[in-house]
Protein backbone atom coordinates (compact mmCIF):
# COMPACT_ATOMS: atom_id res chain seq x y z
CA UNK A 1 0.00 0.00 0.00
CA UNK A 2 0.90 3.28 -0.85
CA UNK A 3 1.21 6.45 0.67
CA UNK A 4 1.46 9.54 -0.33
CA UNK A 5 1.75 13.02 1.78
CA UNK A 6 0.90 16.24 0.15
CA UNK A 7 2.42 19.55 1.71
CA UNK A 8 1.81 23.69 1.25
CA UNK A 9 1.64 26.07 3.30
CA UNK A 10 -0.79 29.13 3.77
CA UNK A 11 -0.42 31.60 5.88
CA UNK A 12 2.06 30.22 7.73
CA UNK A 13 0.13 27.40 8.49
CA UNK A 14 1.85 24.15 7.24
CA UNK A 15 -0.90 21.55 5.07
CA UNK A 16 -0.32 17.64 5.48
CA UNK A 17 -2.36 16.11 3.27
CA UNK A 18 -2.15 12.38 3.86
CA UNK A 19 -3.31 9.45 1.33
CA UNK A 20 -2.95 6.38 2.37
CA UNK A 21 -2.93 3.60 5.18
CA UNK A 22 -0.10 4.74 7.77
CA UNK A 23 1.49 1.79 8.76
CA UNK A 24 4.83 0.21 9.74
CA UNK A 25 5.67 -0.19 5.93
CA UNK A 26 4.28 3.56 5.05
CA UNK A 27 5.39 5.44 8.18
CA UNK A 28 8.78 6.67 7.67
CA UNK A 29 7.37 8.91 4.41
CA UNK A 30 5.66 10.67 6.45
CA UNK A 31 7.87 10.94 9.41
CA UNK A 32 10.79 12.74 7.31
CA UNK A 33 7.69 15.48 6.08
CA UNK A 34 6.30 16.23 9.32
CA UNK A 35 10.60 16.24 10.87
CA UNK A 36 11.09 18.82 8.35
CA UNK A 37 8.94 21.69 10.09
CA UNK A 38 8.63 20.46 13.45
CA UNK A 39 11.67 22.56 14.76
CA UNK A 40 10.36 25.43 13.63
CA UNK A 41 9.58 27.97 16.72
CA UNK A 42 5.70 27.96 16.85
CA UNK A 43 5.09 26.49 14.01
CA UNK A 44 0.93 25.96 13.27
CA UNK A 45 0.35 22.44 11.48
CA UNK A 46 -3.01 21.09 10.18
CA UNK A 47 -2.85 17.28 8.94
CA UNK A 48 -5.59 16.22 6.72
CA UNK A 49 -6.78 12.62 7.23
CA UNK A 50 -9.64 12.47 5.06
CA UNK A 51 -8.25 9.86 2.93
CA UNK A 52 -7.03 8.09 5.48
CA UNK A 53 -8.73 4.71 6.63
CA UNK A 54 -6.54 3.21 8.51
CA UNK A 55 -3.59 3.91 10.92
CA UNK A 56 -1.55 1.38 12.60
CA UNK A 57 0.06 1.71 15.91
CA UNK A 58 3.63 2.81 14.45
CA UNK A 59 1.64 5.58 12.70
CA UNK A 60 -0.19 7.04 15.50
CA UNK A 61 3.05 6.85 17.34
CA UNK A 62 4.72 9.32 14.78
CA UNK A 63 1.90 11.67 15.29
CA UNK A 64 2.33 11.25 18.54
CA UNK A 65 6.09 12.04 18.61
CA UNK A 66 4.94 15.21 16.27
CA UNK A 67 2.76 16.55 18.57
CA UNK A 68 5.84 16.14 21.74
CA UNK A 69 7.87 17.95 19.23
CA UNK A 70 5.86 20.97 18.60
CA UNK A 71 4.92 20.99 22.08
CA UNK A 72 8.52 21.88 22.56
CA UNK A 73 8.63 24.34 20.31
CA UNK A 74 5.16 26.24 21.41
CA UNK A 75 3.42 25.21 18.11
CA UNK A 76 -0.26 23.92 17.63
CA UNK A 77 -1.38 20.82 15.56
CA UNK A 78 -5.05 19.88 14.51
CA UNK A 79 -6.02 17.08 12.40
CA UNK A 80 -8.58 16.94 10.13
CA UNK A 81 -11.15 14.67 8.27
CA UNK A 82 -11.15 12.16 10.94
CA UNK A 83 -13.47 9.18 9.71
CA UNK A 84 -14.87 6.83 12.22
CA UNK A 85 -12.91 4.69 12.67
CA UNK A 86 -9.81 6.79 13.17
CA UNK A 87 -12.13 8.88 15.77
CA UNK A 88 -12.33 5.43 17.94
CA UNK A 89 -8.72 5.10 17.72
CA UNK A 90 -7.77 8.32 19.18
CA UNK A 91 -10.20 7.96 21.63
CA UNK A 92 -9.22 4.93 23.06
CA UNK A 93 -5.41 6.17 23.18
CA UNK A 94 -6.76 9.41 24.76
CA UNK A 95 -4.72 11.04 22.06
CA UNK A 96 -8.42 13.04 21.13
CA UNK A 97 -7.66 14.98 24.93
CA UNK A 98 -4.34 16.21 23.93
CA UNK A 99 -4.62 16.96 20.08
CA UNK A 100 -7.10 18.62 18.36
CA UNK A 101 -9.69 16.37 16.22
CA UNK A 102 -11.78 17.65 13.31
CA UNK A 103 -14.17 14.78 12.26
CA UNK A 104 -15.02 14.15 8.60
CA UNK A 105 -18.31 16.00 7.86
CA UNK A 106 -20.83 13.51 7.11
CA UNK A 107 -19.13 10.45 7.82
CA UNK A 108 -18.72 9.88 11.26
CA UNK A 109 -21.99 7.87 11.55
CA UNK A 110 -20.82 5.48 8.49
CA UNK A 111 -21.51 2.12 9.75
CA UNK A 112 -19.64 0.51 7.30
CA UNK A 113 -16.47 1.17 8.83
CA UNK B 1 44.41 -28.65 -5.10
CA UNK B 2 43.47 -26.28 -7.92
CA UNK B 3 46.18 -28.05 -10.06
CA UNK B 4 43.71 -31.14 -10.09
CA UNK B 5 40.62 -29.24 -10.10
CA UNK B 6 42.32 -27.82 -13.35
CA UNK B 7 43.22 -31.15 -14.60
CA UNK B 8 39.51 -32.66 -13.63
CA UNK B 9 38.37 -29.54 -15.60
CA UNK B 10 39.81 -29.92 -18.83
CA UNK B 11 39.15 -33.59 -19.25
CA UNK B 12 35.33 -32.95 -19.35
CA UNK B 13 35.73 -29.81 -21.46
CA UNK B 14 37.73 -31.88 -24.06
CA UNK B 15 34.86 -34.24 -23.66
CA UNK B 16 32.53 -31.57 -24.70
CA UNK B 17 34.44 -29.79 -27.31
CA UNK B 18 34.66 -33.37 -29.00
CA UNK B 19 30.71 -34.43 -29.29
CA UNK B 20 28.65 -31.85 -27.71
CA UNK B 21 27.08 -34.45 -25.41
CA UNK B 22 23.76 -33.21 -22.93
CA UNK B 23 26.30 -35.97 -20.62
CA UNK B 24 29.41 -34.15 -20.35
CA UNK B 25 27.34 -30.96 -20.24
CA UNK B 26 25.78 -31.88 -17.55
CA UNK B 27 28.81 -32.89 -15.84
CA UNK B 28 30.39 -29.90 -16.05
CA UNK B 29 27.67 -28.18 -14.40
CA UNK B 30 27.74 -30.66 -11.23
CA UNK B 31 31.80 -29.87 -11.39
CA UNK B 32 30.13 -26.00 -11.04
CA UNK B 33 29.34 -26.81 -7.32
CA UNK B 34 33.09 -28.04 -6.33
CA UNK B 35 34.28 -24.54 -8.07
CA UNK B 36 31.49 -23.03 -5.39
CA UNK B 37 32.43 -25.34 -2.37
CA UNK B 38 36.78 -24.49 -2.84
CA UNK B 39 35.35 -20.78 -2.86
CA UNK B 40 37.08 -20.50 -6.58
CA UNK B 41 36.68 -16.87 -7.75
CA UNK B 42 34.77 -16.41 -11.36
CA UNK B 43 37.91 -15.09 -12.45
CA UNK B 44 40.30 -18.32 -11.60
CA UNK B 45 37.26 -20.29 -13.28
CA UNK B 46 37.88 -18.26 -16.53
CA UNK B 47 41.50 -18.54 -15.49
CA UNK B 48 41.25 -22.36 -15.86
CA UNK B 49 38.96 -22.33 -18.65
CA UNK B 50 41.80 -19.98 -20.66
CA UNK B 51 44.21 -22.57 -19.67
CA UNK B 52 42.91 -26.02 -20.22
CA UNK B 53 41.77 -24.55 -23.69
CA UNK B 54 45.81 -23.56 -24.63
CA UNK B 55 46.78 -27.32 -23.51
CA UNK B 56 43.73 -28.59 -25.71
CA UNK B 57 43.75 -26.13 -28.74
CA UNK B 58 47.33 -24.83 -29.16
CA UNK B 59 46.84 -23.54 -32.40
CA UNK B 60 44.06 -20.89 -31.55
CA UNK B 61 44.89 -17.21 -32.21
CA UNK B 62 46.93 -15.38 -29.34
CA UNK B 63 43.68 -12.93 -30.23
CA UNK B 64 41.62 -14.92 -28.67
CA UNK B 65 43.87 -15.16 -25.44
CA UNK B 66 44.49 -11.39 -24.83
CA UNK B 67 40.05 -11.59 -25.25
CA UNK B 68 40.74 -14.19 -22.02
CA UNK B 69 42.66 -11.65 -20.33
CA UNK B 70 40.33 -9.21 -21.02
CA UNK B 71 37.00 -11.27 -19.32
CA UNK B 72 39.46 -12.28 -16.58
CA UNK B 73 39.95 -8.54 -15.69
CA UNK B 74 35.63 -7.74 -16.16
CA UNK B 75 35.06 -10.93 -13.49
CA UNK B 76 36.94 -9.69 -10.57
CA UNK B 77 34.70 -7.26 -9.00
CA UNK B 78 31.57 -10.30 -9.33
CA UNK B 79 34.13 -11.80 -7.44
CA UNK B 80 34.16 -9.77 -5.09
CA UNK B 81 30.52 -8.95 -4.99
CA UNK B 82 30.38 -12.52 -4.45
CA UNK B 83 32.68 -12.65 -1.07
CA UNK B 84 30.99 -9.81 0.39
CA UNK B 85 27.71 -11.80 0.10
CA UNK B 86 29.27 -15.03 1.83
CA UNK B 87 30.19 -12.87 4.20
CA UNK B 88 26.82 -11.21 4.98
CA UNK B 89 25.58 -14.46 4.88
CA UNK B 90 27.84 -15.39 7.43
CA UNK B 91 26.23 -12.40 9.56
CA UNK B 92 23.37 -12.82 9.39
CA UNK B 93 23.27 -16.26 10.64
CA UNK B 94 24.98 -14.64 13.75
CA UNK B 95 22.58 -12.13 14.01
CA UNK B 96 19.77 -14.63 13.75
CA UNK B 97 21.39 -16.62 16.67
CA UNK B 98 21.74 -13.75 18.83
CA UNK B 99 17.98 -12.51 18.66
CA UNK B 100 17.66 -16.34 19.49
CA UNK B 101 19.27 -16.00 22.67
CA UNK B 102 17.65 -12.34 23.17
CA UNK B 103 14.24 -13.86 22.37
CA UNK B 104 15.27 -16.73 25.86
CA UNK B 105 16.48 -13.91 27.66
CA UNK B 106 13.21 -12.02 27.23
CA UNK B 107 10.89 -15.22 28.28
CA UNK B 108 12.75 -15.57 31.38
CA UNK B 109 13.08 -11.98 32.48
CA UNK B 110 9.65 -11.60 31.74
CA UNK B 111 8.66 -14.46 33.12
CA UNK B 112 5.64 -14.62 35.23
CA UNK B 113 2.83 -16.72 37.37
CA UNK B 114 -0.57 -17.32 37.40
CA UNK B 115 -2.36 -16.49 40.15
CA UNK B 116 -4.85 -19.81 41.23
CA UNK B 117 -7.40 -19.50 43.79
CA UNK B 118 -11.00 -20.83 44.38
CA UNK B 119 -13.64 -19.10 42.24
CA UNK B 120 -11.56 -17.64 39.40
CA UNK B 121 -10.29 -19.15 36.23
CA UNK B 122 -7.83 -17.31 34.40
CA UNK B 123 -6.40 -18.40 30.93
CA UNK B 124 -4.01 -16.77 28.20
CA UNK B 125 -2.47 -16.71 25.20
CA UNK B 126 0.31 -14.13 23.29
CA UNK B 127 1.97 -15.10 20.26
CA UNK B 128 4.58 -12.72 18.51
CA UNK B 129 4.34 -11.68 15.58
CA UNK B 130 8.33 -11.84 15.27
CA UNK B 131 10.96 -13.19 17.43
CA UNK B 132 10.57 -11.11 20.22
CA UNK B 133 7.14 -9.52 21.02
CA UNK B 134 5.77 -5.77 22.30
CA UNK B 135 3.15 -7.68 23.80
CA UNK B 136 3.37 -8.13 27.42
CA UNK B 137 1.32 -10.01 30.23
CA UNK B 138 2.18 -9.44 34.05
CA UNK B 139 -0.14 -11.13 37.04
CA UNK B 140 0.31 -9.77 40.91
CA UNK B 141 -1.50 -11.59 43.39
CA UNK B 142 -1.24 -12.24 47.12
CA UNK B 143 -2.38 -15.54 47.38
CA UNK B 144 -5.59 -15.79 48.97
CA UNK B 145 -8.05 -12.32 47.81
CA UNK B 146 -6.23 -10.41 44.90
CA UNK B 147 -5.27 -11.29 41.50
CA UNK B 148 -4.11 -8.43 39.26
CA UNK B 149 -3.27 -8.90 35.70
CA UNK B 150 -1.69 -5.76 33.63
CA UNK B 151 -1.75 -6.17 29.63
CA UNK B 152 0.73 -4.18 27.84
CA UNK B 153 1.21 -3.34 24.28
CA UNK B 154 4.44 -0.95 22.99
CA UNK B 155 3.77 1.09 19.89
CA UNK B 156 6.34 -0.19 17.76
CA UNK B 157 7.41 -3.81 17.20
CA UNK B 158 10.57 -5.85 17.20
CA UNK B 159 13.73 -5.58 19.49
CA UNK B 160 13.24 -1.96 20.40
CA UNK B 161 9.40 -3.24 21.69
CA UNK B 162 11.15 -5.97 23.55
CA UNK B 163 13.70 -4.01 25.85
CA UNK B 164 10.84 -1.65 27.06
CA UNK B 165 8.91 -4.21 28.63
CA UNK B 166 11.58 -4.79 30.93
CA UNK B 167 11.10 -1.37 32.83
CA UNK B 168 7.92 -1.91 32.65
CA UNK B 169 7.97 -5.11 34.75
CA UNK B 170 10.32 -3.94 37.14
CA UNK B 171 8.06 -0.61 37.44
CA UNK B 172 5.36 -2.93 38.40
CA UNK B 173 7.44 -5.02 40.87
CA UNK B 174 8.78 -1.87 42.85
CA UNK B 175 4.94 -1.75 44.07
CA UNK B 176 4.16 -5.22 44.63
CA UNK B 177 3.49 -5.99 48.10
CA UNK B 178 1.68 -2.40 48.47
CA UNK B 179 -1.66 -4.37 46.35
CA UNK B 180 -2.13 -1.11 44.49
CA UNK B 181 -5.30 0.23 42.71
CA UNK B 182 -5.04 0.20 39.30
CA UNK B 183 -5.33 3.85 38.80
CA UNK B 184 -2.02 3.92 40.86
CA UNK B 185 -0.34 1.51 38.71
CA UNK B 186 -0.90 3.40 35.66
CA UNK B 187 -0.03 6.74 37.13
CA UNK B 188 3.43 5.19 38.33
CA UNK B 189 4.22 3.24 35.34
CA UNK B 190 3.27 6.41 33.16
CA UNK B 191 5.91 8.58 35.13
CA UNK B 192 8.56 5.51 34.65
CA UNK B 193 7.55 5.29 30.95
CA UNK B 194 8.22 9.20 30.59
CA UNK B 195 11.66 9.27 32.40
CA UNK B 196 12.83 6.36 30.90
CA UNK B 197 12.05 6.04 27.31
CA UNK B 198 12.83 7.19 24.06
CA UNK B 199 10.79 10.00 23.08
CA UNK B 200 9.15 7.66 20.02
CA UNK B 201 7.63 5.51 22.01
CA UNK B 202 4.59 4.64 23.61
CA UNK B 203 3.04 1.68 25.46
CA UNK B 204 -0.76 1.14 26.08
CA UNK B 205 -1.46 -0.86 28.94
CA UNK B 206 -4.86 -2.05 30.31
CA UNK B 207 -4.96 -2.94 34.04
CA UNK B 208 -6.94 -5.21 36.22
CA UNK B 209 -7.31 -6.34 40.03
CA UNK B 210 -10.02 -8.78 40.99
CA UNK B 211 -11.44 -9.39 44.21
CA UNK B 212 -11.94 -12.82 44.46
CA UNK B 213 -14.36 -12.34 48.22
CA UNK B 214 -16.26 -9.86 46.96
CA UNK B 215 -16.27 -10.62 43.12
CA UNK B 216 -15.36 -7.35 41.89
CA UNK B 217 -13.15 -6.51 38.63
CA UNK B 218 -11.16 -2.75 39.84
CA UNK B 219 -9.81 -1.52 36.30
CA UNK B 220 -8.14 1.47 34.29
CA UNK B 221 -6.46 2.00 30.88
CA UNK B 222 -3.84 3.86 29.26
CA UNK B 223 -5.01 4.15 26.16
CA UNK B 224 -5.22 0.43 25.61
CA UNK B 225 -8.06 -1.46 23.53
CA UNK B 226 -11.36 -1.83 26.32
CA UNK B 227 -12.04 -4.98 27.34
CA UNK B 228 -15.18 -7.45 27.54
CA UNK B 229 -17.02 -8.34 29.67
CA UNK B 230 -19.37 -11.24 29.25
CA UNK B 231 -22.89 -11.68 30.98
CA UNK B 232 -23.76 -14.82 31.44
CA UNK B 233 -27.10 -14.14 32.68
CA UNK B 234 -28.17 -12.01 29.79
CA UNK B 235 -25.67 -13.58 27.22
CA UNK B 236 -24.21 -9.78 26.12
CA UNK B 237 -20.91 -8.13 25.70
CA UNK B 238 -20.45 -5.22 27.67
CA UNK B 239 -16.88 -2.83 26.79
CA UNK B 240 -14.76 -2.22 29.57
CA UNK B 241 -13.47 0.89 28.74
CA UNK B 242 -11.84 3.53 30.92
CA UNK B 243 -10.04 7.19 29.81
CA UNK B 244 -6.25 7.55 30.13
CA UNK B 245 -3.70 8.28 27.58
CA UNK B 246 -1.20 6.02 26.46
CA UNK B 247 1.75 5.73 28.93
CA UNK B 248 4.73 7.91 28.15
CA UNK B 249 2.95 10.86 26.64
CA UNK B 250 2.91 12.98 28.88
CA UNK B 251 3.77 13.29 32.75
CA UNK B 252 1.58 13.39 35.92
CA UNK B 253 -1.80 11.97 33.85
CA UNK B 254 -4.48 10.88 35.70
CA UNK B 255 -6.37 7.73 35.38
CA UNK B 256 -9.95 6.89 35.64
CA UNK B 257 -10.63 3.58 37.38
CA UNK B 258 -13.79 1.59 37.35
CA UNK B 259 -15.08 -1.14 38.65
CA UNK B 260 -18.09 -4.12 37.89
CA UNK B 261 -19.30 -6.80 39.77
CA UNK B 262 -19.04 -10.50 37.97
CA UNK B 263 -21.51 -12.98 39.17
CA UNK B 264 -20.74 -16.57 38.30
CA UNK B 265 -19.85 -17.52 34.84
CA UNK B 266 -19.45 -13.76 33.94
CA UNK B 267 -16.05 -13.62 31.87
CA UNK B 268 -13.59 -10.58 30.85
CA UNK B 269 -11.83 -10.60 27.97
CA UNK B 270 -8.79 -8.41 27.98
CA UNK B 271 -6.89 -8.67 23.95
CA UNK B 272 -4.31 -6.00 22.62
CA UNK B 273 -4.90 -4.63 18.84
CA UNK B 274 -3.37 -7.67 17.33
CA UNK B 275 -6.43 -9.48 18.06
CA UNK B 276 -9.13 -6.59 17.62
CA UNK B 277 -7.55 -6.06 14.20
CA UNK B 278 -7.19 -8.93 12.73
CA UNK B 279 -7.46 -8.69 8.84
CA UNK B 280 -8.02 -10.60 6.15
CA UNK B 281 -7.95 -10.30 2.31
CA UNK B 282 -11.48 -8.75 3.09
CA UNK B 283 -10.69 -6.60 5.17
CA UNK B 284 -10.76 -5.93 9.00
CA UNK B 285 -12.94 -8.72 11.14
CA UNK B 286 -16.32 -7.10 12.65
CA UNK B 287 -15.89 -6.67 16.39
CA UNK B 288 -19.29 -9.28 16.23
CA UNK B 289 -16.95 -11.92 15.00
CA UNK B 290 -14.88 -12.50 18.25
CA UNK B 291 -18.27 -11.78 19.72
CA UNK B 292 -19.68 -14.95 17.82
CA UNK B 293 -16.31 -16.56 18.76
CA UNK B 294 -16.47 -16.30 22.72
CA UNK B 295 -19.90 -17.05 22.71
CA UNK B 296 -19.50 -20.49 21.31
CA UNK B 297 -17.31 -21.10 23.93
CA UNK B 298 -18.67 -19.20 26.83
CA UNK B 299 -18.84 -22.68 29.07
CA UNK B 300 -15.29 -23.91 28.63
CA UNK B 301 -12.53 -23.12 30.88
CA UNK B 302 -10.96 -20.09 30.58
CA UNK B 303 -7.65 -21.16 28.42
CA UNK B 304 -10.06 -23.18 26.46
CA UNK B 305 -11.76 -19.46 25.50
CA UNK B 306 -8.38 -17.87 24.87
CA UNK B 307 -6.91 -20.65 22.70
CA UNK B 308 -10.08 -21.22 20.88
CA UNK B 309 -9.66 -17.30 19.64
CA UNK B 310 -6.39 -17.58 18.36
CA UNK B 311 -7.25 -21.11 16.63
CA UNK B 312 -9.59 -18.79 14.72
CA UNK B 313 -8.27 -15.70 14.05
CA UNK B 314 -4.88 -17.32 13.32
CA UNK B 315 -6.40 -19.59 10.55
CA UNK B 316 -8.02 -16.72 9.30
CA UNK B 317 -4.79 -15.55 8.53
CA UNK B 318 -2.33 -18.53 7.73
CA UNK B 319 -0.98 -17.90 11.16
CA UNK B 320 0.96 -15.47 9.57
CA UNK B 321 0.45 -12.70 12.58
CA UNK B 322 0.58 -8.88 11.27
CA UNK B 323 0.67 -7.80 15.09
CA UNK B 324 1.61 -9.22 18.43
CA UNK B 325 -1.31 -11.42 19.76
CA UNK B 326 -2.53 -11.39 22.93
CA UNK B 327 -5.61 -12.42 25.22
CA UNK B 328 -6.26 -12.70 28.44
CA UNK B 329 -9.62 -14.69 29.84
CA UNK B 330 -10.77 -14.27 33.67
CA UNK B 331 -13.57 -16.16 34.08
CA UNK B 332 -15.29 -16.23 37.31
CA UNK B 333 -16.55 -19.45 39.01
CA UNK B 334 -18.65 -20.62 42.01
CA UNK B 335 -16.85 -20.49 45.08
Amino acid sequence: MNLQVEVSEENLVHYFKVVGEVDAFTAPVLKERLTSVQKTPNVQAVIDLSEVDYIDSTGLGIFIGFYKALQEQNGYVKMTGVNHRLKRLFEITGIDKIIDIEIEEGGSDDASL
Amino acid sequence: MPREIGKHYKEILKQYIQKQDEKDLYAGQKFSREFIEKEISPEEVIGIHKSSLMELLPETSDQIWHSFDFLIEMMIHYGLALQEHQSLILKQEELAMEMKIAAQVQNSLLKTKVPSFKGLDIGFITVPAKQMSGDYIYFLNDDSNYASVAVADVIGKGIPAALCMSIIKFGMDSMQYENPSPNVVLEVVNRIVEDNIDDSMFISMFYGKYDAEKSIFNYGSAGHEPALLYRAKTGKFVELDAEGLLLGVQRNIQYEERSVQLEDNDFIVIMTDGVTETRTEQGFIEEQFIHAILESVKDEPAQKIADTVYQRLGELQNFQLRDDFTIVIFKKNER
